[in-house]
């Protein structure tokens, strides 16, 4: 007798198969370091040294470490990186590239098409081009004496400032944004795009402001994007070590984003064990957003299916 | 060619039944339509046939093979999908081709073979242009004409015209009855449009709910559908159904519909048993089986007018009666309707169909033959 | 359509504006556009004094940053090549096939690859690489690149095969097709243009990534153009400006090359998650 099975385009065993390759890179750099990461926080392992072969197993000190009130929040420790880290998300992230991208994308809605391919253009190679080609541009673009930030202002009359310097936390707040708000542009462009245009068209023959079309129809009707949107950069901003090659972390510990933290206690002071017990807390923060996003995004999948 | 069968065969989904323990036989040469609205399981059963859906009990025949749980490339069968399947990077001759290209054919062979049926099907200039290249009606019978290019044992038909515009629609219906003359192929042809399985079909079956209802020519479908629900779905505008109420006096039952007689006739054997489950009956009459009459005749209809509908040969008259419910009659005269309010229309008792309080059809004695 | 005067002065409006954010994007990077083509070093923008192509001559006459992009280009084309032939497999295998629990390892893998970003996992990584021995070579950066990037690659090739209908493999198995020449003949050539978007994208992260190279590579002959750049670096740690901007003007080219064929073949519609 043939063996009962439901016939699908694609065997089990072929499934299996066509998995596997995948499988297993996904397995090996993906999950194994996630559990590997949490393995080494509990021990002193370094770099070099004794200890790099056998390293001992130290409980939960890393961690007393990092969360010691003594030093918490001194700046080049771990608090003043977790602070300084919520506070570039919260302005470059939320307020920065999620507000700028909107506005991008609501503006693209209504400009002649042949402006609206230059500007886009424009946000999006600060999107796409290499990320050490971008720290060099904005390192010459901020030279106190040569750059053309400074070069402008003293031509309007305003004085000139050594900002990464000066204002280093500011400077890498206006690069990410900068760097990111092409993404959100792009992403409430095509949100903007699946809207009806005969949605906008009643409200301009009911005599609505252009203004009043946004706040009325278009903001409600993509608050699903939103949401969306204000999650993935928030992880992905969270996360990010770019600024690193514009201000390597300074001046003194000032732009020390957790990333930048987390590089230098493993591989500057080859403190692995701390080095994983920050990277712990990195995922366990991950994690919280990732769970919104996808029960966020099941929600939303439930809402269509019904 | 070969017969297609099925044993008892069902197909559940999860929990949902669809395809309840069907049994049929399809003979070698027959074209058989499988009708019935969304949902009743005529694609479920077709795709079974192809070995698309495997069965959760029972078994399929092909010829003389017990194909249930055969893999689709090992079928022999062809099948013409809803969406045509066009591949969008080949052109019409390799699209054609493609059945020959897996068998192992030459290049040359299969080219040629490829240019003979697209010949056929008056696509033949248009072989070296890819399928976003051509019209709905040529991506049609692109995708007829890979089903044909090779020898094939059951044709299967997923609603392949129900893509196309209404003149196309004809259009192909006819070519396929052509076909279907002269190539005498088995095939099964799944549609939801009555009219095409009526034009196209040498037995139908109609389907509701996973179950098959009636298997039977289309003529016998038309004039006696063993259902209400056959009844309501083949023919358009579908029957009339009036509910009446059926009374014995002496030797005749009488049925009313409000009290008011429509129709009496003699007790027939299958009537006595009828009753015996309610006297609520149904009778269905077609609309082409009214005609104008007064309001004293037999057989007698009347009401209100609704809509008086010119559709060129004829004229779809519709009138609403005593309690609402909606009779439609077409009318070949040319004569004008009566504008006034009120018109009466009788029907020829012979095509009158009586169905039980339970909806089946109830046989009269002798009956003429179809 | 007429416009009435205040709806033309709206207009006017957001034009100027989208102008000026526009040129405020444009700011930092027109001074690639002049740089590289001025003999002097000008860290503004200068109009070239003189126009000279003696920054790329030296640029290609210095070895360890020609090896750089060669560097590049084997880690992305190796790490491109990894990704989109196991993410449409995989992502074809999750379309198509009836494996149980397939939409549990979905959920899981999206859980995973949001949650173990470079940043958290460059520790265990960095072991796990040194532990196989494959420590300083392109394979582990190939490797890295591939795991990392490849949920994010399978979930965009599982929509795009998501939405291609079945009935293309099933008709070529009705007409006598194996399933593995469905896949090759019918359905592979049907999702290239996914297949090209997780390229283009794939090539694009790769290529102009920073810190996975940094980490794993020590020696020089092995260092990607985004490290081999340090190399116009003087002793005392200040740039060449001149040679810099050369390189990077070099360096970028296949990004933008990238993004001229993608916008010219797709309109640029990029969708979630293209770029983590």
């Amino acid at each position: 007798m043939t063996k009962k099975r439901n016939f699908s385009l694609l065997s089990h065993r072929a499934g299996a198969a066509f998995l596997a390759p995948a499988a297993a890179l996904v397995g090996v750099f993906v999950l194994l370091p996630f559990f590997w990461v949490i393995f080494v926080s509990f021990t002193n392992r370094t770099l070099l040294g004794k200890t790099a072969l056998s390293p001992d197993f130290v409980g939960l000190q890393n961690y007393f470490q990092l969360f010691d009130p003594a030093t918490f929040f001194t700046r080049g420790q771990f608090g003043f990186s977790l602070i300084l880290t919520t506070q570039f998300v919260l302005l470059s992230a939320l307020v920065g590239q999620a507000l700028l991208g909107l506005l991008l994308a609501w503006l693209m809605q209504t400009i002649p098409p042949a402006l609206k391919r230059i500007v886009e253009t424009a946000v999006i190679a600060a999107w796409i081009l290499p990320e050490v080609v971008i720290g060099f541009a904005w390192f010459a673009f901020l030279d106190y004496d040569n750059g053309t930030l400074n070069m402008i202002l003293r031509g309007l009359g305003l004085p000139a400032g050594d900002f990464l310097l000066q204002q280093p936390f500011w400077v890498i707040v206006i690069f990410n944004t900068w760097r990111g708000a092409a993404f959100s542009m792009m992403l409430f462009n095509s949100a903007f795009a699946s809207i009806p245009p005969s949605y906008f068209q009643a409200a301009d023959v009911a005599g609505a402001s252009s203004w009043q079309k946004f706040r009325d129809i278009g903001l409600p009707l993509i608050r699903g994007h939103v949401v969306t949107d204000l999650i993935l950069i928030t992880m992905w901003t969270f996360n990010v070590f770019t600024p690193f090659i514009l201000t390597n972390g300074g001046p003194s510990y000032r732009t020390e984003l957790l990333s930048i933290y987390n590089y230098r206690i493993a591989f500057r002071e080859f403190d692995f064990g701390k080095g994983a017990a920050v990277g712990v807390i990195i995922m366990l923060i991950n994690l919280i957003f990732a769970l919104i996003y996808l029960s966020f995004g099941r929600k939303k999948a439930k809402a269509v299916e019904e | 060619m070969a017969s297609v069968e099925f044993q008892n065969v069902t197909k559940t989904f999860g929990t949902f039944n669809a395809v309840s323990d069907i049994s049929f036989k399809v003979a070698d040469g027959e074209f058989i339509c499988l009708l019935g609205p969304s949902g009743c399981g005529k694609t479920t059963s077709l795709r079974m046939i192809a070995g698309l859906e495997t069965p959760s009990s029972g078994k399929i025949m092909i010829g003389p093979d017990d194909v249930t749980h055969l893999h689709p490339k090992d079928r022999q069968i062809s099948m013409v999908f809803q969406d045509y399947a066009l591949y969008p990077h080949m052109n019409l001759a390799d699209n054609i081709a493609y059945p020959l290209k897996v068998r192992g054919e030459s290049v040359e062979k299969r080219h040629k073979r490829a240019k003979e049926v697209a010949d056929v099907l008056k696509i033949g200039d248009l072989l070296n242009r890819l399928p976003s290249q051509i019209s709905g009606g040529q991506q049609q019978r692109t995708s007829l004409a890979r089903a044909l290019v090779y020898p094939s044992r059951v044709y299967l038909f997923d609603e392949p015209l129900s893509n196309l515009d209404a003149k196309l629609r004809l259009e192909a219906r006819g070519f396929l009855n052509h076909l279907q003359r002269d190539m005498g192929m088995t095939a099964v042809y799944v549609t939801h449009d009555q009219a095409e399985a009526m034009a196209l079909a040498t037995r139908i079956a109609v389907m509701d709910r996973g179950r098959i209802v009636q298997f039977a020519p289309p003529i016998e479908i038309y004039r006696r559908p063993a259902t209400t629900f056959v009844a309501n779905f083949v023919g358009n505008p579908p029957m009339n159904m009036i509910p009446v109420e059926g009374t014995i006096e002496g030797e005749r039952l009488q049925l009313r519909a409000h009290g008011v007689l429509v129709r009496d006739l003699p007790i027939s054997s299958g009537i006595k048993a009828a009753l015996g489950k309610g006297a609520g009956l149904t009778l269905g009459v077609r609309p082409e089986h009214l005609s104008m009459g007064t309001i004293n005749d037999v057989n007698m209809v009347s009401g209100k007018l609704f809509a008086n509908e010119n559709m060129g040969p004829e004229k779809l008259v519709t009138f609403e009666r005593q309690d609402g419910g909606r009779v439609t009659a077409r009318i070949f005269t040319d004569d004008a309707v009566e504008t006034s309010e009120n018109v009466a229309f009788t029907f020829d008792g012979a095509h009158a169909t009586l169905f039980d309080a339970e909806g089946n059809r109830i046989p009269a004695d002798g009956e003429m033959p179809l | 359509m007429r416009l009435s005067f205040p709806q033309l002065l709206a207009r006017i409006g957001f034009s100027a504006l989208a102008a000026i954010i526009g040129i405020l994007f444009a700011l930092p990077l027109i001074w690639f556009i002049f740089a590289p083509f001025n003999a002097r070093a000008e860290l503004g923008i200068a109009i070239p004094d003189p126009w000279t192509l003696q920054n790329f001559l030296t640029v290609f006459g210095n070895g360890f940053a020609m090896r750089g992009l060669l560097n590049s280009l084997i880690q992305s084309v190796g790490g491109v090549i990894l990704v989109a032939a196991a993410a449409t497999l995989a992502a074809y295998a999750l379309s198509r096939s009836s494996i149980p629990g397939k939409s549990i390892v979905t959920y899981v893998l999206l859980l995973f690859s949001s949650v173990v970003s470079g940043t958290a996992a460059m520790v265990p990584i960095f072991l796990i690489v040194s532990s196989v021995g494959l420590m300083d070579t392109h394979i582990a950066v190939i490797l890295v690149f591939a795991g990392g990037l490849l949920p994010t690659a399978m979930f965009i090739l599982r929509d795009f095969i998501d939405g291609i209908p079945k009935t293309y493999e099933e008709s070529a198995m009705v007409a006598g097709a194996s399933p593995v020449q469905a896949f090759f003949d019918v359905a592979l050539p049907v999702i290239r243009p996914g297949i090209v978007v997780v390229v283009v994208w794939a090539f694009v992260n790769i290529w102009g990534s920073f810190l996975i190279p940094f980490i794993l590579l020590r020696s020089d002959d092995l260092m990607p153009s985004s490290v081999a750049i340090y190399s116009f670096y003087s002793e005392a740690g200040t740039p060449i400006v001149t040679l810099l901007a050369a390189y990077s003007l070099i360096y970028s080219l296949p990004v933008v090359a990238l993004y001229l064929f993608v916008s010219w073949k797709f309109g640029f519609r990029f969708f979630g998650g293209i770029k983590a």
